[in-house]
């Protein structure tokens, strides 16, 4: 135990503010970030790499700009970190795998292109889940990540380097991706704000596919407000991904307070069983602060909610066993030499992937396979449809529905053991609205066992982004007055 | 690919279930010899005619240094992803339309398999659901064969092998890979097992090629891979089931393909007889010994695990877009064929006609036609004597036009108007009648030949008696003797005519 | 252990996987996909008879590109990414028992 995370610095919105009024110089911002990372990184291990020389010289670059009186964009001079699946031109991106070590892509992924574009300054790579497959950070090829809270404990995952980083004040922001939770979760144990955004509202290009059709780019930060302004910042269309949505999104920062009188909030009342007594505590406190804040609750079912384990573990892992099969030692990444194609093949991914990377590109090549292929992935694409009806006519008569993030706060390392299903169970309630493609956030809503942070996850219908992030806003401001009760 | 199969009753009369009837009377020319029939299907590859390949802008181009045409789609990189050609999926829809084609709402997907020249150990391919689907086309003789499907897919990278026996696969020492050709669009185009010889599939591979290049898809040049072409090859007795088939690969030209069919339905032909049994598998041309190789047996085929390709939205072309296809194809090689075996009542099949649509000279004999010339004439001049003139011919059709009618008119014999084309040839044009009179061709009418074909039956006597009895060898000494007499100015058929007359 | 998947059949996978395990993997695996597919069989009390499959989470159709070239990459420094190569091309060791 190391006791809670440093004191947070100005949110993302305060220092676009300040940098771009010539208040505070954005090199100045950065040397805070990089002190925060000197004095714990070594503790936390939020990064495959810090790119503090970068880092600085945008840094320059942007007060030079502001001091040209040029315009800097929305998020000038704020440090951002990404996940290590997110490609940096001439910039290592490893997905913390072995395969891809020492890798420098040839081109930056579209979100990298637009966060420059806004002014943002990318201050390092986070650490994952090896090719985002896992719920603790522990699967990373590089070592774990732990939990600023309580480093004995993890971050979640699989995007727990960039929850970590934003939780220790090592960046304002970051960036995760979410194929079944990959950023709620870990939002919801370290005790940030997390968003998955519906799918197609952030371009894929540039980011290291897990599962291409559960993917999506999203958020983490202090504040629901800062996570509106990064999503405003890399949401929108982008022609080089076929499944980016065309159609502009309107700004989420400007829907932040119109609070949530009239809103129907949704309660699933055939949720799967599963989450720990002080999760399930949180949920009901934050029910009955949307109710305080003028919102209705309404009781809805989601009957197939409970199948989406399933059919998520067989598509995710279909999709993934072709995503990867690119890491064959060819044109980048680890090689290990042998006599012929085949066996170096063979040998490469065998050394370069770690062991769950390795059982879900057998689980997914077995689904997809010539005899299995209709009982397994067939079936499971038609349980998702049954998910996404499901959830269609739920949001028939609720706005948002309200479900633990995670069932448990954050669990010490080690604690899931060799079974790979009790890992999988940490995502029970956010994988199904990757299924159906819906947004979905999380927000820190106090703390349960041993102080730890709990987050209630608020969902969405398809772009329905504005009423997710009012529902977010309106429990942010239900928590600190909580908080600031004596 | 499927091939239909059926069991006869005993003692039934053959019965054919997968061709109409009324190609059984082709039946039984079609056959080999003992009896055997050759089943045939082609695959045909063919690349399309874009400035960028089928999912990224890079250069879709022949020739350049290697690996000087990639971005990270073309090379597969870790977050590339595949946006569609809008005009390659126009070009395909133009392929569909020409092979008769239903044009339809497809998806693609992955094939899913590791080589070193497929950079993403996938193939984005169509499955299930292709754009272009149950077509035909008609050899130039009139058989049908059928087209399953015209898929689009992506070509995959170049492997060069170093080393071992020199240049080949088996025994090298290492590979070369560049992938500037990976990523290129390819429309594959299946046909129905309805292909009977080794003539009919290179028929059909010369007249697919030309309808190819007549709708700007491609330039289907084999010798440069632009066009490539599989050949599942069976063999059986009519009536009985579809032999067990094998593919052969690796066929890099029109001639290759029939000697690949032949050998193959030879060989297999020879293990039925000698009581061996026919194994599915894919088999390797061979250019050099002339022999098909196997290549890999059904049982180490791959499993494809075809999946839907997540990072891409299905085609659904509009109705409108799919008439406006149809509406601009250009008149497609069979039917300028069949236009000017009308304009000339020559076959549409015959050699000169074949000869000047593949030249694409079919419109300026027709311009000929339009100017009061002999298209019939124009149509074997142009093809005995236009082989390097391209389909716009230097020599104008007025000119040629001029030429005919003075032949018409019997005012130039066969011989001189040969003579004379050869002169508008070398000149790029020129006046007929002039470099007739200038070569002192002169008009020779009726009476004058009339005088000299008596002179010529009163000189040879003996001739003229056998000529009259029928030997039709006698014709040739009073044909020649009336030639040598009007100094080659005769019109041999206006002589033999006259003969005709005078035996009465 | 049920006869959902065997060591025989997760060899087979392996090898269209493209991945060397080890016969102690070969075994873990085994009992750890088979544990897997077991809990997957909830699923098996759904009727879906009826139901379409669901491929994609927003209906898009018809996404298109131009016909025009862009700049691409360097052919350098895409190379120099590579393990190894050889006169501009990518180097890989001999190519056996394979679709050529
Ligand atoms: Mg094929
Ligand atoms: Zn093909």
């Amino acid at each position: 135990m190391s006791g809670a995370p440093a004191p947070q610095a100005a949110t993302a919105a305060a220092i676009a503010a300040q940098v771009r009024s010539g208040a505070l110089k954005a090199v100045d911002v950065v040397e805070q970030h990089l002190a925060r990372i000197d004095a714990r990184e070594g503790e936390i291990h939020a990064f495959n790499l810090v790119m503090a020389d970068q880092a600085r010289a945008a840094a320059a670059a942007i007060d030079a700009r502001v001091a040209a009186g040029e315009q800097v964009g929305p998020l000038a001079g704020v440090p951002i970190a990404l996940k290590d699946n997110m490609c940096t031109r001439g910039v290592p991106t490893t997905c913390s795998s072995k395969i891809l070590d020492g890798w420098r892509p040839p081109y930056d992924a579209t979100v990298v292109t637009k966060l420059a574009e806004a002014g943002a300054i990318v201050i390092g790579k986070t650490n994952l889940d090896e090719f985002a497959m896992g719920s603790s950070t522990e699967n990373s090829g590089f070592g774990p990540t732990r939990n600023p809270h309580d480093t004995s404990r993890v971050p979640g995952g699989s995007s727990g380097g960039s929850a970590a980083a934003v939780a220790a004040g090592f960046s304002a922001v970051s960036l995760g991706s979410d194929t079944g939770g990959s950023i709620r979760q870990p939002a919801a144990l370290c005790g940030v704000v997390g968003v998955k955004p519906t799918y197609g509202y952030v371009s894929r290009y540039g980011l290291i596919a897990f599962a291409s059709s559960l993917d999506q780019i999203g958020p983490f930060a202090t504040t629901v407000e800062d996570a509106a302004l990064v999503l405003d910042a890399i949401g929108g269309h982008d022609a080089h991904d076929s499944t980016s949505i065309p159609e502009s999104h309107p700004s989420l920062v400007d829907v932040l307070d119109r609070g949530v009188e009239g809103l129907r909030v949704g309660r699933i009342t055939d949720l799967p069983e599963g989450a720990d007594p002080d999760v399930v505590e949180r949920l009901e406190a934050a029910f009955d602060a949307l109710r305080a804040a003028g919102a209705t609750i309404v009781d809805v079912e989601v009957p197939a909610f409970g199948y989406a384990l399933t059919a998520y573990y067989l598509i995710a892992p279909a999709e993934a066993s072709s995503n990867l099969a690119r890491f064959d030692g060819v044109r980048f990444g680890l090689r290990v030499d042998s006599p012929d194609t085949n066996s170096m093949y063979s040998a490469t991914r065998a050394a370069g992937f770690g062991e769950e990377v390795k059982r879900r590109i057998m689980l997914g090549t077995y689904a997809l396979s010539a005899g299995y292929y209709d009982a397994y992935y067939g079936r499971a694409l038609k349980v998702r449809k049954l998910i996404h009806d499901d959830f269609a006519r739920a949001y028939q008569s609720a706005d948002v529905l309200l479900t633990p993030t995670s069932p448990t706060v954050a669990f010490p390392f080690g604690a899931k053991g060799d079974n790979p299903l009790a890992m999988y169970l940490c995502d029970l309630y956010t994988i199904p609205t990757n299924l159906a493609g819906h947004p979905g956030m999380s927000v820190p809503f106090g703390t349960g066992a041993d102080g730890l942070p709990v987050g209630v996850q608020i969902l969405a219908g398809t772009l329905d982004e504005p009423t997710m992030f009012r529902v977010g806003a309106a429990l942010e401001r239900a928590a600190a007055s909580e908080g600031s009760r004596p | 690919m499927s091939q239909a199969t059926s069991t006869p009753a005993p003692g039934a009369v053959q019965v054919r279930t997968d061709r109409e009837v009324h190609d059984d009377a082709l039946h039984a020319d079609r056959l080999l010899e003992g009896g055997w029939e050759l089943i045939v299907g082609l695959e045909v590859h063919v690349e399309l005619d874009t400035a960028t390949k089928l999912f990224s802008a890079s250069p879709n181009r022949f020739g350049d240094d290697p690996n000087t045409n990639i971005d990270p789609v073309t090379l597969g990189l870790p977050g590339a992803l595949p946006v569609l050609n809008k005009h390659a999926v126009e070009l395909a829809m133009r392929i569909g339309a020409a092979l008769n084609c239903t044009i339809q709402a497809c998806t693609f997907h992955r094939k899913n398999y590791f080589y070193p020249d497929m950079p993403k150990a996938y193939q984005i391919s169509q499955y299930d659901q292709p754009l272009n689907v149950d077509g035909f086309l008609d050899l130039p003789n009139g058989v049908r064969i059928g087209v399953e499907r015209a898929h689009l897919e992506e070509d995959t990278g170049k492997s060069t092998h170093v080393g071992g026996s020199g240049g080949r696969i088996h025994g090298s020492d290492y590979s070369l890979i560049d992938f500037n050709r990976a990523g290129v669009p390819l429309v594959e185009i299946v046909s129905r097992p309805d292909i009977r010889t080794s003539e009919e599939a290179r028929q059909y591979v010369t007249e697919l090629r030309a309808i190819l290049v007549a709708v700007g898809a491609s330039d289907a040049k084999m010798e440069e891979g632009s066009m490539r072409c599989d050949a599942n090859v069976s063999v059986h007795k009519p009536g009985t089931p579809f032999g067990t088939r094998c593919e052969i690969k690796n066929v890099n030209s029109v001639r290759s393909l029939g000697r690949a069919i032949d050998y193959e339905a030879r060989r297999q032909i020879a293990m039925i007889e000698a009581g061996e049994t026919v194994r599915q598998e894919t088999r390797h041309w061979d250019e050099n010994d002339g022999r098909t190789h196997t290549l890999r047996t059904k049982e180490d085929a791959d499993d494809y695990r075809y999946f839907l390709e997540p990072d891409l939205v299905p085609l659904e072309p509009s109705a409108q877009w799919i008439a406006e296809v149809r509406e601009a194809l250009p008149l497609l090689p069979g039917a300028r064929r069949a236009r000017l075996g009308e304009l000339t009542a020559m076959a549409p099949d015959s050699e000169a006609i074949m000869v000047v649509v593949e030249r694409g000279q079919d419109e300026y004999v027709e311009a000929v036609g339009h100017l009061g010339g002999d298209i019939g004439r124009a149509v074997v001049h142009v093809k005995e004597a236009f082989a390097e003139q391209g389909s716009e011919p230097a020599v104008p059709a007025t000119d040629l036009a001029l030429l005919t009618k003075l032949e018409v008119s019997g005012k130039l014999t066969a011989t001189q108007a040969k003579t004379v084309l050869a002169e508008l040839v070398a000149n790029g044009g020129g006046d007929a009648e002039a470099i007739a009179a200038a070569k002192g061709f002169e008009a020779m009418d009726t009476s004058a030949l009339e005088a000299m074909v008596d002179q010529a039956i009163a000189a040879q006597p003996d001739a003229w008696a056998k000529y009259c009895a029928g030997e039709g060898k006698a014709m040739g000494a009073l044909v020649g003797a009336v030639m040598k007499a009007s100094q080659g100015k005769a019109d041999g058929k206006i002589v033999t005519a006259l003969l005709e007359q005078k035996k009465g | 252990m049920s006869d959902r998947i065997t060591t025989a059949d997760v060899v087979k996978v392996a090898k269209l996987a493209r991945l060397d395990l080890a016969p102690q993997e070969i075994e873990r695996m085994t009992a750890q996909l088979d544990g897997m597919l077991e809990h997957f069989a909830d699923m098996d009390a759904l009727d879906l008879s009826h139901v379409a499959p669901m491929t994609q989470p927003y209906p898009l159709r018809n996404v298109f590109r131009d016909d025009v070239v862009q700049p691409g990459l360097d052919r350098e420094e895409v190379l120099a990414a590579a393990p190894r190569v050889e006169e501009g091309r990518f180097h890989v060791p001999p190519i056996i028992g394979l679709d050529s």
